[in-house]
């Protein structure tokens, strides 16, 4: 995206067309920053994955070679598949942070002494950095002092080593994130729940809904704006995991925590090489998945605002 | 209110929620609770096994210097805050421009531009991973601050650009029209008319964009690379490389990491609140 627009010589013709000229004027710095930095590296991570190349020397183009290989991998259930597979558990297993955050929110929706408190204190992990919370669970899970085993302990259960065994690490590093991304979640509901018009639930209550029906027919309708930045944010989030698995696993055991993100910069910044092209390939892939969410959201937005 | 006001129910229920909330918050923040307790315990206590009990002495004191005194940590804290800073003020500014450029005035390619914005704002790093790395390298940015920050500012725009855009628009625009009939220019408008009503937008973005900036992790292990630039997310990695199987030691080290968002939450919650609601919740 580039802007061309001519600053004016003259101060008059600036005067009579000020109002046209004026919103390019104010725009002309925030897009010049996002049209180097976010819009042209697209265009330039989709034209490397044409490329074969370590970084330094020179680029050799090699078609799509590198989607073929990717192909492959996927065919042959290696590295490629198993993180295209966990970025789909992600994706599902995060969505429980919609209902969960819902769920607390509900619980927490109350007046009584010192809930606004409370209120905060259940939003705590997600003011906390990702790195923090990937460090205290895997504490949490250590097999020889944490606190999950320790608690598994106390009923005779355990112990169980959650981040070393291939078929529970995932599951593992989503419930870590699930942390957070309830409280995000549950901050949306209550705010939402704010908002809900106590005279529809006045007449809900006259005509005999209680409890889950009142839920679901009057005032899940009225959360509407709520649910829907909540399946944004937990739908990217979700498919832009990355600091998590970094942290805990590294990808591991034997890559099978690995997720496209880290994947994708696995291969291109750490020490199995610098595979840019390659790496990009992945990107590549990673973004079109993430478009078609995005393509959604913007079309909701669209609606809306026609709406208005 | 939805659900039922526990007032309304029986003396019973009241007492049951109200003795149910202390618990279950205590076993939400467990895992956090363990950090807390794990940074006051002397080491001793991890060797000898002692690692959930009563501590055997109150080393609160002695792990927090440690940190502060003799680590790299305080270099890491510094960095963050100027990278955290610095970015904060280039995406509010950028940002509450473009809004008003979006938000008041009406020309054809308005909406697209303002998509092009918040799509930008969704897309994953990695697609952006490489490239950026290069244009860092090639402007001598790498393993800089400055380099990190200019990333960060151009990045944050498209969120900012979303949530100053639908705040300006929610604004009366009869002020305005008002402005323009008196001949007040738009540059004037912006300044004198518009911005003084965008205070708390201004404030919730701040505090919004210091949480998450300070809590990037990404792009500050592609950017950069030792103390000398590293924010404290990624210098917790090496601090945990000092201290390896020093429990104390990495728990207070990250606690003093995770700190400041956390205190910026508690000083603004409101804006804070406001701000992740994209404005959209009221």
């Amino acid at each position: 995206m580039t802007v061309v627009s001519d600053i004016p010589e003259t101060e008059s013709w600036f005067h009579r067309n000020q109002q046209k000229i004026a919103p390019w004027l104010f725009l002309a710095p925030g897009i010049l920053f996002f049209a180097v930095y976010v819009i042209a590296p697209i265009f330039q991570s989709f034209n490397l994955s044409l490329y074969e190349w370590d970084g330094l020397g020179k680029a050799e183009y090699v078609g799509l070679s590198n989607y073929e290989q990717l192909y492959w991998e996927y065919v042959d259930r290696d590295a490629f598949f198993i993180s295209l597979k966990n970025n789909v558990i992600w994706l599902v297993m995060y969505l429980l942070a919609i209902p969960a955050g819902l769920f607390i929110a509900l619980f927490l929706n109350q007046t009584v002494r010192g809930i606004r408190i409370y209120k905060s204190l259940f939003f705590f992990p997600f003011v906390i950095s990702q790195v923090v919370v990937g460090l205290v669970f895997s504490w949490f899970y250590d097999p020889n002092f944490g606190l999950l085993n320790t608690m598994l302990g106390w009923i005779n259960l355990g112990p169980i080593n959650v981040l070393g065994n291939e078929n529970l690490v995932t599951y593992g590093i989503i419930i870590a994130g699930l942390w957070p991304q309830t409280a995000y979640c549950m901050i949306l509901y209550l705010t939402g729940l704010n908002a809900v018009d106590p005279e529809q639930i006045e007449a809900g209550r006259l005509d005999g809904a209680k409890g889950l029906r009142m839920l679901w027919h009057i005032i899940l309708p009225q959360l509407r704006p709520a649910t829907f930045i909540a399946f944004v944010v937990t739908i990217i989030g979700a498919l832009r995991s990355f600091d998590l698995v970094s942290i805990m696993t590294e990808g591991g055991p034997f890559g099978s925590s690995r997720v496209l993100a880290y994947y994708m910069f696995e291969v291109a910044l750490s020490e199995y090489g610098f595979r840019m092209g390659y790496g990009a390939a992945i990107a590549v892939v990673l973004f079109l998945i993430m478009m078609v969410f995005i393509a959604y959201f913007l079309w909701s937005m669209y609606r809306e605002e026609k709406g208005h | 209110m939805f659900p039922q006001p526990i007032e309304k129910q029986s003396a019973g229920a009241q007492f049951a929620y109200k003795s149910l909330l202390p618990v279950v918050l205590l076993l939400w923040l467990a895992p956090l609770l363990a950090v807390a307790l794990f940074s006051i315990k002397p080491g001793a206590d991890f060797s000898s096994g002692n690692y959930w009990g009563v501590p055997s002495s109150f080393e609160g004191l002695t792990n927090y210097g440690q940190v502060f005194f003799n680590s790299d940590m305080p270099r890491y804290l510094l960095n963050s805050f100027m990278i955290t800073i610095p970015t904060v003020i280039g995406a509010v500014a950028l940002s509450s421009m473009t809004g008003f450029a979006l938000g008041v005035y009406k020309f054809r390619a308005n909406l697209w531009i303002f998509f092009l914005f918040v799509a930008g704002n969704f897309v994953p790093f990695q697609i952006l991973m490489v490239p950026v790395r290069d244009l860092t390298l090639s402007l001598g940015l790498y393993d800089t601050k400055a380099g990190l920050v200019l990333f960060h500012v151009a990045f944050q725009t498209g969120f900012c650009t979303l949530f100053m855009r639908n705040f300006i628009r929610a604004l009366p625009f009869e002020l305005i029209e008002a402005a323009r009939v008196e001949g007040v220019s738009e540059i004037r408008i912006f300044w004198y008319v518009v911005l003084p009503l965008m205070k708390p937008a201004l404030a919730a973005l701040s505090v919004l964009i210091f949480t998450f900036i300070w809590n990037d992790y990404f792009w500050a292990i592609v950017l950069t690379q030792g103390p000398d630039s590293q924010p404290v997310t990624a210098g917790i990695t090496s601090f945990n490389a000092q201290f390896r199987a020093a429990y104390h030691m990495m728990s207070a080290g990250s606690i003093v990491a995770a700190l400041p968002p956390v205190a910026m939450f508690f000083l603004m919650q409101k804006h804070f609140i406001a701000g992740l609601t994209l404005g959209a919740v009221k």
